[in-house]
């Protein structure tokens, strides 16, 4: 048969028309969109019986109630709990997706032993037996060789039972060095303990007070219990009470505050000093209390007078000298006046001076453990172990000096100081350090200036984490000892940052362990039994619910059923009672904070020629910059003018920008004298000009895909500055260049 | 005054209290399964059913202001009921509006993504599914039943929580009541903010906190007529359920699109 042209194009129209008229195109492009939307990988989620668990938050010191949502034995979602006393309901952007970490990629599934070297990320999957017998090799030797003091301890807290075990741990073990993760609560306890003699927490009672002057705390930016910051920031607008924000960037305290006092940075005890000046000049001050309750009035009042006139601090602070006096005025009219400090988190314990300045505006209006006011609050005496008994070696390292300095003749008051403690190692001036165990902390993330810290990690021969997560620390650890994730162990909650009134909370497994991990507390009673001796019987109990249990006693079906313990017969002192000092009354200066010597703002680091713009650092709910990293859903919520890609922005003022020749979305070189690091720059007018802000949060090297290797972390670029106080640190902010890159 | 039967759905979000935390995002992400990709800084791409944005005033340092807004979807009601931006241009009836709840719905499986009511949105409320959801290794434990995850080529956006209205729904049909209490209906995001800034409630029942909020005058399509109220782009005539609450002058003045120089807002503008 001949094709010819004309009859091979009829068959092709021909064919063409008669697919087209057959149901053959369109049932196709049906299946097609219906198959591509159907995959089999696009999850049908279980369905089950629903239930609710009550447990407690851990993942900062906030301390807030969670009800976790239930179907069989999956956790689907975490709620606030109701009627709890820190959050009744409400909850932080990091608490409720703590799902992603229980079940997330960041989880250390086992023990691990490392295998290549450090930091390279070669791991050996290892028993818990063989971690234990391990462990307790190694610290028996090192006991043997009388050195019990090499071995260190860094912990995320001091308080509550966990912790408590450590400290016992290290006591019947020989070693006096516990180190606490350092915040704006450091200076805090040093304040109270110097001026009103106690030893105990502060605690604030923001819902009661009525005018709220911040230097630079971000009460809406994470700053203590951040749930219940929020919501004692609602209450002030339906109460009408004022909030005055000083600081030199608009945070979002500033912009929720009734007005926003730009400040130079660092500068703050100046201005509360200058406040203190109009006080008390206009006699504006509680008369009852300074004359039967305080002491060292007169020294005191004489330096403020001398030194703080509004005019010599407006120009160090840079705000003039009417707003001031304006500031003193209503602060001291106010009838229940708070003054609070602790920039941004809290996360830096920040200049000793600059405390007990703003402490002592508290006291100049009577504030102090008063309805509105500032309380101290002691720790509830709920954990009553039995003294345990120390041999030799226990005693003698006991005795040894602490090798961060704290309590030492430079620093006698600290208790622990943990910027101090890279620079300890380094120098090897006191001895070295042979074994640190870290838990509830992340330090190779968290402490400044992360190259020495690095040099010191690597000088310790042995480094064991016990984090849940594979964080910066456990990254480069020796021995990784997974903890429980936080809703699968029992724990107790110690009363959370800044509450007035003690709280315990209790931390419950919603779910059971999802990997082969062993609670911390199990950990340390095994190690101790395997040790033996006086370690063995300081550590009778058989394991660390047993434990909690006995401690708690009476209080541990109330807290299964409620979630919480609070105490309703907790009073609050007179001020006969309240101060337990030599005087028996306020100390306005006592000798020890150098609080009669004229205000010298912090030493930051770098020269003015090379370094002409100043860094400094700023906190924002929306990213995690402590023990745990931002998990996905968080990261996701982070603005396009904070991150992008991999980039993260400076903020900077446009003005400044200009004299630099930067434009919005530009790339630039930051350097400080600590290090350099690419950024973009986003202008905001919401900065004093000269400044630069960097968020802290971010440049985590470790965790999951979603959140490691995006932007740049802070402590990169900044080193601690000791305080000649408290030995704390005191920085805020780091010189800084920057250049188009 | 006796309400209308039929609920109409909405929410005050007041910005005084509001802190731009992003509880409210998240809380809404771990409620409705929304997925998450490696990088989320592509605001067009990133599916966030409520998202804060930050306002500012645009004055130099240190006058400059900044105000967060979160934006739910509006659940437009239109000029008529049910005549909502979006629901009138669907050609698939994948989103549909309630009648009998005001609120807008999203149905998945009808959606075949063709993103006319994406364009259709002034609120940029809708999303698309630009790629198959995927959840790390062991994550997908933490799934909810309660809300089907979606496919690629699919749009979504918030429902109100209408999962939560239906479990209500048929806990108070096992008791036997027909009525649902004011708080057996709640949005994760409003049970979530710590600041307490959102309410959520019905708008035709006075007894009700959003009511009593913005006082919603039914012969102007429910407009506030609280003098710290406002919708966003109310001169469009879609008539949002969601409003905000501010003190801030400059605040109102930005939920609505005014021309430079522009005097008072004067009177809604009728369309259709």
């Amino acid at each position: 048969m001949k094709v010819g042209r004309r009859s091979f194009l009829s068959f092709l129209l021909g064919g063409a028309a008669g697919t087209a008229l057959s149901p053959l195109p369109w049932k196709l492009m049906d299946d097609s969109s219906i198959w591509t939307q159907m995959w089999p990988w696009t999850p049908v989620p279980k369905d089950g019986e629903a239930s609710y668990v009550n447990s407690s938050c851990t993942l900062c010191p906030g301390g807030c109630g969670i009800t976790v949502r239930k179907i069989d034995d999956r956790a689907v979602k975490i709620e606030g709990m109701k009627g709890h006393p820190v959050n009744n309901g409400g909850l932080c952007i990091l608490g409720l997706s703590g799902l992603q970490l229980l079940y997330g990629p960041t989880r250390v599934r086992t023990p691990l032993k490392r295998v290549g070297k450090r930091g390279q990320g070669r791991w050996e999957k290892i028993s818990w037996k063989d971690a234990v017998s391990e462990v307790a090799e190694t610290l028996g030797d090192l006991r043997e060789k009388g050195q019990s003091h090499t071995v260190g301890f860094i912990s995320g807290s001091d308080r509550g039972t966990v912790p408590r075990l450590f400290e016992r741990f290290l006591t019947v073990y020989g070693s006096p060095n516990l180190i606490r993760t350092p915040s704006i609560i450091d200076s805090y306890e040093l304040a109270l303990h110097l001026m009103q003699g106690a030893q105990a927490l502060p605690g604030f009672d923001f819902e009661n007070a009525n005018f709220i002057l911040s230097f630079g705390s971000g009460i809406v930016d994470g700053w203590g219990s951040p749930v219940r910051m929020f919501r004692a920031n609602s209450v002030w607008r339906d109460t009408g009470a004022r909030v005055i924000q000083i600081e030199p960037r608009l945070s979002n305290t500033a912009a929720k505050s009734d007005k926003w006092i730009p400040i130079n940075p660092g500068t703050e005890a100046a201005l509360a000093l200058g406040i203190a000046h109009v006080i008390i000049a206009e006699s504006l001050y509680d008369y009852n209390f300074i004359d039967n309750y305080s002491s060292g009035f007169g020294d005191w009042k004489r330096l403020v007078i001398d030194k703080y006139s509004p005019d010599s601090v407006a120009t160090i602070t840079g705000i003039d000298s009417t707003t001031i006096t304006a500031l003193a005025r209503s602060f001291a009219r106010a009838p229940k006046p708070l003054a609070i400090c602790g920039r941004g988190q809290g996360s830096t314990p920040g200049s000793f001076n600059e405390c007990t300045a703003v402490h002592a505006l508290n006291a100049l209006v009577g504030n102090i453990n008063k309805k509105g006011g500032i309380f101290a609050v002691a720790e509830p005496d709920y954990i009553n172990w039995p003294e345990v008994e120390m041999d030799a070696t226990a005693a003698s390292g006991m005795q040894k000096d602490r090798l961060d300095g704290a309590g030492s003749k430079k620093y006698p008051f600290s208790r622990y100081l943990l910027n101090r403690l890279p620079q300890a190692i380094n120098s090897g001036e006191k001895y070295p350090l042979k074994t640190l165990f870290v838990a509830g902390a992340n330090p190779l993330y968290t402490m400044s200036d992360s190259k020495t810290v690095k040099k010191a990690f690597d000088k310790v021969p042995f480094i064991v984490s016990f984090s849940s997560y594979m964080d910066e620390t456990a990254q480069n650890a020796d021995l990784i000892l997974p903890n429980h994730n936080y809703l699968e162990r029992y724990e107790d909650i110690p009363t959370p940052a800044g509450m007035p009134k003690p709280v315990i909370g209790l931390s419950r497994p919603v779910v059971e362990p999802q990997f082969n991990t062993k609670h911390t507390g199990d950990f340390i009673i095994l190690l101790a039994k395997a040790l033996g001796g006086t370690m063995g019987s300081a550590f009778a109990w058989n394991g660390y619910n047993e434990c909690l249990k006995e401690t708690l006693g009476y209080k541990w079906r109330v807290m299964v059923e409620k979630g919480f313990w609070s105490y309703p017969d907790f009073f609050v002192q007179t001020h006969e009672e309240s101060f337990d000092t030599a005087s028996g009354k306020f100390e306005f200066a006592p000798e020890e904070t150098g609080a009669l010597k004229p205000f010298k703002p912090v030493n930051i680091e770098g020269d003015k020629t090379n370094y002409p713009l100043l860094l400094v650092p700023y906190d924002s709910i929306r990213l995690a910059s402590g023990v745990v990293g931002d998990p996905p859903f968080v990261v996701k919520s982070v603005d396009d003018t904070v991150l992008k890609g991999t980039d993260v922005f400076i903020e900077i003022n446009p003005k400044t920008a200009g004299e630099h020749g930067l434009r919005e979305g530009q790339l630039a070189m930051l350097s400080t004298p600590v290090g350099q690091a690419k950024v973009k720059v986003h202008l905001f007018d919401g900065i004093m000009p000269g400044l630069v802000a960097l968020p802290r949060g971010l440049g985590h090297t470790a965790y999951d895909e979603y959140l490691a290797g995006k932007g740049i972390n802070f402590n990169e670029l900044i080193g601690p500055v000791e305080d000649p106080v408290s030995g704390l640190d005191a920085a805020w902010g780091v010189r800084v260049k920057l250049a188009k890159a | 005054m006796k309400h209308k039967k039929a609920k109409k759905y909405g929410m005050v979000i007041d910005l005084d209290k509001c802190t731009g935390c992003g509880s409210c995002m998240v809380a809404c992400m771990s409620e409705n399964n929304v997925p998450f990709r490696k990088d989320e800084s592509n605001k067009l791409l990133s599916i966030t059913w409520m998202r804060v944005y930050q306002l500012t005033n645009g004055e130099p340092f240190p006058d400059t202001d900044i105000c967060y807004l979160p934006r739910p979807c509006m659940h437009c009601e239109g000029q008529h009921e049910g005549h909502s931006p979006c629901v009138s241009v669907c050609p698939a009836i994948a989103t549909d509006y309630s009648t009998e709840t005001g609120v807008v719905s999203q149905i998945y499986t009808r959606c075949f993504g063709c993103r006319y009511c994406m364009a259709s949105c002034p609120y940029h409320a809708r999303y698309f599914n630009w790629w198959d959801p995927v959840w790390p290794d062991g994550m997908e434990k933490y799934l909810s039943p309660n809300v089907s995850p979606r496919m690629r080529g699919v749009v979504e956006k918030c429902s109100f929580c209408f999962h939560r209205y239906q479990l209500a729904k048929e806990k108070a049909f096992m008791e036997g009541r027909r009525e649902l209490q004011e708080d057996e209906y709640q949005t994760a995001c409003t049970q979530a903010c710590p600041a307490g800034a959102i309410t959520f409630g019905d708008l035709n029942n006075p007894n009700h906190a959003v009511y009593r909020m913005v006082k919603p005058d039914p012969k102007h399509h429910g407009r506030p007529t609280h003098p710290n109220a406002f919708r966003l782009l109310e001169r469009l005539g879609t008539n949002p359920k969601v409003y905000y609450l501010s003190s801030r002058e400059w605040v109102r003045r930005a939920g609505d699109n005014y021309l430079e120089n522009e005097a008072e807002l004067k009177k809604t503008v009728h369309h259709g």
